[in-house]
């Protein structure tokens, strides 16, 4: 049997199309909105403070850059302690928690993301008074991190 | 085979600069979502954690999960108060460990 060598990184599309009709197996804006919950320990986040860089349409999800930045001194009395980021549409809404520390000086991280589809990424800041605050950007990805099956 | 990483500073530092640590590791990030050609599922293994101290003070964590793309990129800002050395340290599945110095000289 002539098996193609398809992209290897791809076979999740088989992954998926079985339990299609289970329970879903990706994220949504709801399980992503859990997860920012866990996060801000329920308290609410507000729109602000954040700015979040990232390409408006990607071309390869399996590599996204990002840069998030955060408004703040940096000084004991008042810096970022915690940034995170989530997606909305990736199998898990999880994607990283950054630990910052006056140290710093500048309450700003980068990173390579992967996406699994066209959606919203959100980041979200703890700050040292207990303040969080929030950024939200739409993301199209043309080739999707393991969605898409052969290149 | 050895793991390959690098963690790259600028140079001509002074004291109270803030600088960009970049730091890159070679680790394939498996998800754990993928499947192979029979349909088994990979099992995931990732590195969860970059941890850097400066000296022996922790300066910068963070948490991975798999969407964090393969060969794990992180950079971050360190504001420089005088020489010392940087400790990268990347922690996963499967007991991976690796760490990385790097001086850093305030001139």
């Amino acid at each position: 049997m002539h098996v193609t060598r398809l992209n290897r990184r791809c076979f999740l599309v088989t992954a998926i199309v079985a339990p299609l009709t289970q329970a879903p197996a990706f994220a949504s804006p709801d399980s992503a909105d859990a997860a920012i919950k866990t996060f801000t320990r329920g308290h609410p986040a507000r729109d602000g403070k954040v700015s979040i860089d990232i390409a408006s349409l990607v071309e390869n999800g399996n590599t996204v850059p990002i840069t998030v930045r955060v408004e703040s001194p940096m000084t004991d009395a008042d810096h970022v302690k915690r940034i995170a980021i989530f997606s909305e549409q990736n199998p898990l809404p999880d994607v990283a928690t950054f630990h910052l520390t006056p140290a710093n000086g500048r309450a700003q991280v980068a990173t390579r993301i992967r996406l699994a589809s066209s959606q919203r990424v959100v980041a979200v800041a703890e700050m040292s008074d207990g303040g969080f605050w929030q950024a939200r950007v739409n993301v199209i990805v043309t080739l999707a991190a393991c969605i898409e099956g052969a290149a | 085979m050895s793991t390959r990483a690098l963690v790259s500073i600028p140079r001509n530092i002074k004291a109270g600069d803030i600088i960009d640590v970049r730091a890159t590791l070679q680790h394939a990030m498996e998800t754990g979502f993928r499947v192979d050609t029979v349909g088994r599922v990979l099992p995931r293994d990732i590195v969860r954690r970059v941890e850097a101290h400066f000296d022996d003070q922790g300066v910068f964590a963070m948490d991975l999960h798999p969407a964090i793309s393969a060969n794990p990129y992180v950079a971050f800002s360190l504001r420089v108060a005088r020489t010392g050395t940087l400790r990268v340290t990347w922690r996963g599945d499967k007991n991976f460990s690796h760490t990385e110095i790097v001086a850093i000289a305030v001139g």
